[in-house]
C-alpha cells in the first residue's frame, strides 16, 4: 500500500485521510485537451464538489476517475492503489458512481436494479444456481434483503415490484443511488444529481447525500446547481476550460473573482454556454 | 381490414344485434347439421368427406365449430352477467365465426385443388360454406361485450387441476392426430382449427383463466406436460414413421434451447450455433465403436457425452474470447464465418488435406446404437402391451435430455448470473459500470451454449446413425434462430412451440416444399411485421420491443405484483 503511494508521489502527510487521489490528470481526444493536469483529493467521509460550466470537463474527468477513459497523463490513486483502467474493477475496488443522464435498467423493477448492483459483491456461480442448494436460496435471499434495506434508505421503498421506467424522475435519481450504493462503495461520485429536479426534490436530494455521507462515504458530486453545491460540500473544486480554476471551501470558492467571471460570463461567450446547455439536456 | 370500420359500424351492430344473434345462430346450426352431408365428389379428397350420414374427422371439426358460434351466442343471450366475471361470449362468438369461414374456404379451396376444380365440392359442401358465412355475418354484426375478466374466477384446487390435465390430454390428443395426417389439406385445415379454438379461449377469457390457474399450479402444469410427452409414443402404436420425426423435432428443440440462452438471455446474435452441435456429433462419432471410427479409443457413452460436451464448449470459449469483445452485426458475421469454417474444416480432415479424423465428407456413417445396461437402443422393446420401437427409445432419451437443458435455462435465468444478463441486454455500459462482468458472462452464456448443443449432438449421432460434415450448413442455424424468433426469445415455451413449428411444418406441408424458404421467409416477415417479440414472448422482451406501450407495461406492472418476479422464462 504504501509503496504505491510512493509511486504516486503523494507526500506522507497527505496519506492519512485522504481516499483519492488524482494527480496531474489529463485528457486528450486528439488535439483537443479535454482535462488539462487536474489534482484532485477527496478525504474519507467529506463531500467533495466539483463545479465549473459546460463543456469544463468535469464529466470527462468523472469518466478519467471511474475507469470508462484511460487519462492520457497522470494518476489515480484509491486506498493507497492505482486503480485499474476498468470500471469493472473500479467498482470491486471501492468506487461507485451514477449518471449525469439516468441510466437505470429500464424494463427490470426497482428492486431487480438494486440486486444488480449487489452482483460484484456475491458469487453465486453456475453450478449453485443451477443445483439450487440452500447456498443459493440464502444468497438470493440476503442480496434481496439487502437491496430492499437500500431501497428504504433513499426513500424509494414502496416501488420495490415497479418497473424502473414507470418511476418518477426523482425516484429514479434516487434508485441509481440505492444502486451504486448496492456495490459497498467506500466513495460514491454523484454525476449531476439534481439535474432537472424542482427545488423541493433538490433539498431531499441534499438530505440523502448527507445521510450517506453519515455512514461513513465520501461523496463527489459533480452539479450545476450553485446553491446546492455550496450548502452540500466540505470542499469544492472549480474547472474552467479542463483546468483547475480554485480549490478551497465553498466560501472561498463562492466569493473568488474569477469563479463569478467564468460562470457569468460575458456577453456572447454566456450565450454560447447555455446554447450549449440547451443542446445538451434535449439530447439526454 | 380498411374497408371494414365502414362496413360494420358500432351504430349498425347496435340496431342489428337481436336479429344478428339469431342469424349467427341459424348460421352455426347449418354448418353444424351440414357435416352429416357429403362435401365433396371422391371419397379421395381430404379424410373422405363423401358419405351422407357419416362425417369425416374433418366434418365433425366444422361440426364443433359451428356448434360453438350457436353454442357461444346462446349463452351470451341466457347467462346473466355477472359484476366481476366477464364472459366473453360475443367476443367468442366473432372469433368462432371468422375461424369457421376460413375453416370452410380452406377446406372448399383443398378439395378443388385435390380433385381437380370446384365441380368436385358437392351441395353439402356449399351449404356448410353457406352456414359459415351466415355464422360469420351474423356474429360480426353482434355487439361485442367488454373485456373479459374471466382470469379472476377461483375454483377448488382439485377443479384447477383437472382442468390442466384436460387441456394437456387436448394437447396429446391433438398432436398424435396432427402427425397421423398425410394429406396437406387437410393438415393446413386442422391447424385453422386449432388456431380458431386458442383464438375463441382468447377472446372469451378462457386462455388468460387457464394462464392464470397454472401461474397458481406451476408444478403441475410442468410435471403433467412431461406426462403428456412422456405418453406420446404410447398412442403411435409401434410405429416408427411419426417418432422419427418427433425425436428430430427434439434434438431441434434442445439444440434451440441451447442457442435460446447465448441468444434470448444474453442477447447476443449467433449466426454459426450449428457448428457446435456438429462438433459434438463428430466427436461423439469419432468415439463411438463405429467400424469407420477414426481413433482407438471408445469410451462408454456418458464419457463420450461429456466429451463431445466439453469440445463444443472449447470451440466456443475459443471463438468467443476474441469475438465477444465485437457486438451485435459485428458478432453476427464473427460467427457466420465461424459456423462455415468449422464445415469446410470438416470437410477437410480426411487424410488427405489434414490428418483423417471425419473421413472428410463421407463423415462417420454406421454409428451404432446405444446400450445402457442390456438395454439396445436400436430394438422395439413392449412395455405395457405397447410396442415402442428404435426411434421411441430414443425418444425418451431426448426428452429427459430436453428436460435438463430447460433445467439449465430457467435456473440460470432466475440467479444472479440471469440478472447480469439482463441488464447486459438492458445497457452494457451501464452494467459495466456497476461492477457486472460483462465480457465474462457473455463468455459463459457462449460456452455453455455450445456445451449443451455438443451434448445434442452427441445424441444425435447416435440417433442419424451417419454424421457428415453437410448436415451442418448455415442454413440449420438460420432455422435454429428463426425457432427463437417465431417462438419467443428467451422463453422456453415459445422455443418449443417454434421449434416444433419449424420442424413439423416442413414434413406435413411436402406439397409446397419447393417453396419451403420462400414460405418461410414471408413468414418471418410477417412476424417481425406484426409480433417482432414472438408468439410467447417473456415479458421483459416484450417490453424491450413496446418501449411506448405504457398498457402493457402496467399490465405486467401488475402481474409482477401478484406474483413477485418479472417471469424472464414463462413456461
Amino acid at each position: 500500500m504504501t509503496t504505491a503511494v510512493e509511486a504516486s508521489g503523494v507526500s506522507a502527510r497527505d496519506n492519512g485521510s485522504a481516499i483519492l487521489v488524482a494527480e496531474n490528470v489529463t485528457m486528450r481526444f486528439g488535439g483537443l485537451v479535454a482535462v488539462d493536469s487536474v489534482d484532485l483529493r477527496v478525504n474519507r467521509g467529506e463531500i467533495m464538489g466539483l463545479i465549473g460550466p459546460n463543456g469544463a470537463g468535469k464529466t470527462t474527468f468523472f469518466n478519467c476517475l471511474t475507469g470508462l477513459y484511460v487519462p492520457t497523463e497522470g494518476s489515480v490513486v484509491f486506498q493507497g492503489a492505482v486503480l485499474p483502467p476498468k470500471p469493472r474493477k473500479v467498482v470491486i475496488a471501492g468506487m461507485a458512481r451514477t449518471f449525469q443522464n439516468i441510466r437505470l435498467f429500464a424494463n427490470m423493477t426497482a428492486l431487480e436494479n438494486v440486486m444488480v448492483g449487489r452482483y460484484c459483491r456475491t458469487n453465486t456461480g453456475p453450478l449453485t444456481s443451477i443445483i439450487r442448494g440452500p447456498k443459493f436460496r440464502r444468497d438470493e435471499k440476503a442480496t434481496a434483503t439487502r437491496a430492499q434495506e437500500l431501497l428504504d434508505f433513499v426513500g424509494v421503498g414502496s416501488t420495490t415490484d415497479n418497473l424502473a421506467r414507470h418511476l418518477s424522475y426523482g425516484d429514479q435519481r434516487r434508485l441509481e443511488i440505492a444502486r451504486a450504493l448496492a456495490t459497498d462503495p467506500k466513495l460514491l461520485l454523484l454525476d449531476e444529481p439534481t439535474a432537472g429536479m424542482n427545488p423541493q426534490e433538490t433539498r431531499q436530494a441534499e438530505e440523502l447525500i448527507f445521510k450517506i455521507r453519515d455512514l461513513g462515504l465520501a461523496v463527489l458530486v459533480i452539479e450545476h446547481d450553485m446553491r446546492f453545491i455550496f450548502n452540500l460540500c466540505d470542499r469544492v473544486l472549480c474547472l474552467v476550460q479542463g483546468r483547475a480554476l480554485i480549490e478551497g471551501t465553498p466560501t472561498e470558492v463562492q466569493s473568488d473573482p474569477r469563479v463569478i467571471e467564468a460562470y457569468i460570463g460575458t456577453g456572447p461567450e454566456d450565450a454560447a454556454d447555455l446554447e450549449e446547455f440547451d443542446e445538451e439536456h434535449g439530447n439526454a | 381490414m380498411t374497408t371494414m370500420p365502414r362496413l360494420i359500424t358500432p351504430e349498425r351492430q347496435q340496431r342489428s344485434d337481436p336479429a344478428a344473434g339469431w342469424v349467427g345462430i341459424a348460421g352455426g346450426v347449418v354448418l353444424a347439421a351440414s357435416a352429416f352431408l357429403p362435401w365433396a365428389y371422391a371419397f379421395q379428397a381430404l379424410d373422405g368427406m363423401s358419405l351422407f350420414g357419416y362425417p369425416s374427422p374433418l366434418q365433425i371439426l366444422g361440426m364443433v365449430l359451428g356448434l360453438l358460434v350457436a353454442g357461444l351466442i346462446i349463452c351470451s343471450r341466457r347467462i346473466k352477467p355477472r359484476a366481476k366475471i366477464r364472459v366473453g361470449w360475443v367476443r367468442g362468438a366473432k372469433a368462432a365465426g371468422t375461424g369457421a369461414l376460413v375453416f370452410l374456404i380452406l377446406v372448399t379451396v383443398a378439395i378443388a385443388l385435390e380433385l381437380g376444380g370446384l365441380v368436385n365440392v358437392v351441395w353439402g359442401g356449399w351449404i356448410a360454406l353457406l352456414g359459415a358465412v351466415i355464422a360469420f355475418v351474423g356474429t360480426r354484426l353482434m355487439v361485442a361485450d367488454p373485456t373479459p375478466t374471466l382470469e379472476r374466477a377461483t375454483l377448488p384446487a382439485w377443479l384447477e387441476i383437472l382442468a390442466i390435465a384436460v387441456v394437456m390430454a387436448a394437447v396429446l390428443f391433438a398432436s398424435a392426430y396432427v402427425l397421423n395426417l398425410d394429406d396437406g389439406g387437410a393438415f393446413v385445415a386442422f391447424l385453422a382449427f386449432l388456431i380458431t379454438v386458442v383464438a375463441v379461449m382468447l377472446r372469451t377469457g378462457a386462455m388468460g383463466w387457464l394462464s392464470a390457474v397454472s401461474r397458481r399450479h406451476r408444478q403441475v402444469l410442468i410435471l403433467s406436460a412431461f406426462v403428456v410427452a412422456f405418453l406420446f409414443p404410447f398412442t403411435q402404436g409401434g410405429s416408427d414413421a411419426n417418432m422419427s420425426i418427433a425425436t428430430q423435432i427434439l434434438i431441434f428443440a434442445a439444440t434451440a434451447m441451447g442457442l435460446n440462452i447465448v441468444v434470448g438471455l444474453a442477447g447476443l446474435l449467433d449466426l454459426g450455433y450449428i457448428a457446435f452441435l456438429g462438433a459434438g456429433a463428430f466427436t461423439a462419432a469419432v468415439l463411438s465403436k463405429s467400424a469407420f471410427s477414426t481413433v482407438n479409443f471408445h469410451p462408454p457413452f456418458l464419457v463420450t457425452a461429456l466429451i463431445s460436451g466439453l469440445v463444443a464448449a472449447t470451440l466456443g470459449l475459443i471463438i468467443g474470447s476474441p469475438t465477444l469483445r465485437v457486438s451485435g452485426d459485428y458478432l453476427a458475421i464473427v460467427t457466420l464465418g465461424f459456423g462455415e469454417i468449422f464445415r469446410l474444416t470438416m470437410g477437410n480432415l480426411d487424410g488427405e488435406n489434414g490428418p483423417n479424423i471425419t473421413r472428410g465428407p463421407n463423415g462417420i456413417p454406421a454409428i451404432p446404437n446405444l446400450e445402457a445396461g442390456g438395454f439396445d437402443f436400436g430394438k422395439p422393446h413392449t412395455i405395457l402391451g405397447f410396442d415402442l420401437g428404435r426411434f421411441a427409445n430414443y425418444y425418451f432419451l431426448l426428452l429427459i435430455f430436453l428436460a435438463f437443458v430447460i433445467l439449465v435455462f430457467t435456473r440460470l435465468n432466475n440467479s444472479r448470473i440471469g440478472r447480469g444478463w439482463v441488464a447486459i441486454r438492458e445497457d452494457e455500459k451501464a452494467a459495466e459500470a456497476m461492477g457486472v462482468n460483462t465480457f465474462g458472462l457473455k463468455l459463459f452464456a457462449f460456452a455453455s451454449g455450445a456445451f449443451l448443443a455438443g451434448l445434442a449432438g452427441s445424441i444425435k449421432a447416435h440417433v442419424d446413425v451417419s454424421i457428415t460434415p453437410d448436415q451442418f450448413i448455415f442454413l440449420e442455424s438460420a432455422f435454429l434462430l428463426a425457432a427463437i424468433v417465431l417462438g419467443g426469445m428467451g422463453t422456453v415455451l415459445g422455443v418449443l412451440v417454434g421449434a416444433t413449428l419449424l420442424k413439423l411444418l416442413p414434413e406435413k406441408l411436402r406439397f409446397i416444399s419447393e417453396y419451403r424458404l420462400l414460405a418461410f421467409g414471408l413468414l418471418l416477415i410477417l412476424m417481425m411485421r406484426f409480433r417482432p417479440e414472438g408468439l410467447i414472448p417473456s415479458q421483459r422482451r416484450q417490453l424491450e420491443f413496446h418501449e411506448e406501450n405504457e398498457e402493457l407495461a402496467e399490465r405486467i406492472e401488475e402481474e409482477v405484483e401478484d406474483t413477485g418476479a418479472l417471469k424472464g422464462a414463462a413456461l
